[in-house]
């Protein structure tokens, strides 16, 4: 029977949890790096033993492990992330132009084909990538020095690259978003960018028709259709179908369409899922209600989701990249919260429950299947 | 053979458990002591100080026989006693939140 590893990065550590198939029994293992901040532990595609995690701290800067053997051991490799050529200024808060400065790596994507080929989003926004098993990295400078670069601006949680996609059809095709820029997709591997923004509509900013500015918070795909595109925006969900050229909102009746996450069910591409939160300023759930909002129509039409998560006095945040999904059937669905609970689901979102309940502050999740 | 302690993190990730002890040759400063430091631990590479700029990182602090030798420049001589190996130099992450 298939196994199931969930990947879980905290304020305080990384953490694996592992199942059988039946996904009713779970080991919890870590923590792995206690202390440190892992923004993302993610694995490879094609090679599930080969796992990477961003491991970060106030006082000893960004480091990159890696695991050739499903996290039993690490390996520091690289963690040169350097700003090719002039690093050039973008817009602080304050509107004031500030020289471009790495703080750490939110997000690792590791190539669809190749185990030692893997994406990096740095916070300030870059884009980097390895061929060598993260040992060395190369920024492909084409997105921060893209014409509109100087007049990005941070969001709250900082001027983050958080999602990167890298698209099954096409090997050249790239998106990435950022906060508070936008999204932008690359046809050509990296080597250019274009702002794919038309559409969204953020009151925070006063030129609705903006080419950038706009905070996207995370951006999903299903393989089997790769040109729609589902975003959970700052306020708004949003989705695009033809590869981002435009966007339309699906918000629909949810009961708030702030929130972070946004992830599509592995075998029914028009099955997606949303944690609403209140608000901006209120990072937690609406009427204290910790609620998944599922939509089997691909937006505008959305049923709460209940079971078994705290419908009273809850008030925790699922952070972007804190939500995934496995590819059994039924398809597992898995979220961490800031409160340090990851909650699982084996049949599509219908029934939920706790794996663990008390971890540091979750800050991503992913979920493997295992031969 | 110049003692060197490290914070528990960096011990950690060099996987040591005690004292690291180096091999300094020429004049010792404290860039010439953290230059063996990575190169024989290179995993610390960017933890104690800029990969590129060189600079002590924020919340890291260099302490040496009772004093405080952070904002030292870092091509002035050790202390004699760091250099005979009689005091270590303690490198330690400033306390600075949780």
């Amino acid at each position: 029977m298939s196994g199931v590893r969930v990947l879980v990065g905290t304020r305080k550590g990384a953490f694996t949890l592992t199942s059988d198939g039946r996904r009713d029994d779970w080991r919890v293992d870590g923590p792995h790096f206690g202390g440190w901040e892992i923004y993302h532990l993610t694995g490879s595609p094609v090679d599930p033993n080969r796992l990477y995690a961003s491991q970060s701290g106030g006082w000893f800067g960004q480091l990159i492990q890696r695991s050739d053997d499903g996290g039993k051991s690490w390996t520091t490799v690289g963690n040169d992330f350097a700003y090719e050529g002039e690093a050039g200024e973008h817009l602080w808060y304050d509107g004031t132009p500030r020289p471009w400065e790495f703080k750490r790596i939110w997000h690792l994507e590791p190539s669809r084909d190749d185990p030692d080929t893997v994406y990096a989003g740095a916070e300030d926004a870059a884009l980097y990538l390895s061929t060598d098993g993260g040992l060395k990295w190369k920024e492909l400078t084409a997105l921060r020095t893209h014409p509109t670069g100087p007049t990005w601006q941070p969001g709250a949680g900082g001027m983050c690259l958080h999602t990167i996609i890298l698209d099954p059809a096409n090997k050249d095709r790239i998106y990435v978003a950022i906060s508070a820029a936008g999204a932008f997709r690359s046809d050509d591997g990296g080597a250019s960018w274009l702002p794919i923004n038309k559409g969204l509509r953020s009151g925070e900013i006063p030129d609705q028709d903006a080419e950038v500015g706009h905070c996207v918070h995370h951006i999903t795909q299903h393989p089997s259709r790769p040109d729609t595109l589902f975003m959970q925006k700052h306020w708004d969900v949003m989705r695009s179908d033809d590869a981002g050229a435009n966007w339309r909102e699906v918000s629909g009746n949810l009961p708030s369409d702030f929130g972070f996450p946004i992830a599509v069910h592995a075998h029914e591409p028009e099955t997606i899922y949303v944690v609403p939160i209140k608000s901006d300023s209120e990072h937690f759930p609406p009427e204290g209600k910790l609620r998944v909002y599922r939509s089997r129509s691909g937006g505008e039409h959305w049923e709460p989701l209940t079971n078994g998560l705290p419908q009273s006095h809850c008030y925790v945040n699922v952070l972007r990249d804190a939500m995934a999904v496995d590819t059994l059937d039924p398809c597992g669905i898995y979220f961490g919260t800031t409160g340090g609970q990851v909650y699982h689901s084996a049949d599509g979102g219908d029934s939920w429950a706790p794996i663990v309940r008390d971890l540091p502050a979750v800050l991503s999740v992913e979920v493997q299947v295992l031969p | 053979m110049i003692r060197v302690v490290l914070p528990a993190h960096l011990k950690n990730l060099a996987h040591v458990t005690g004292e690291v002890r180096l091999e300094v040759a020429g004049s010792v400063t404290q860039r010439l002591l953290l230059d063996t430091l990575e190169a024989q631990y290179p995993m610390l590479l960017g933890t104690i100080r800029g990969r590129h700029s060189g600079k002590r990182r924020a919340f890291v602090r260099f302490y040496a026989c009772e004093e405080d030798l952070s904002n030292d420049s870092p091509d002035a001589p050790l202390p004699e006693e760091v250099i005979a190996g009689k005091e270590p130099f303690i490198i330690l992450g400033a306390m600075a939140g949780g």
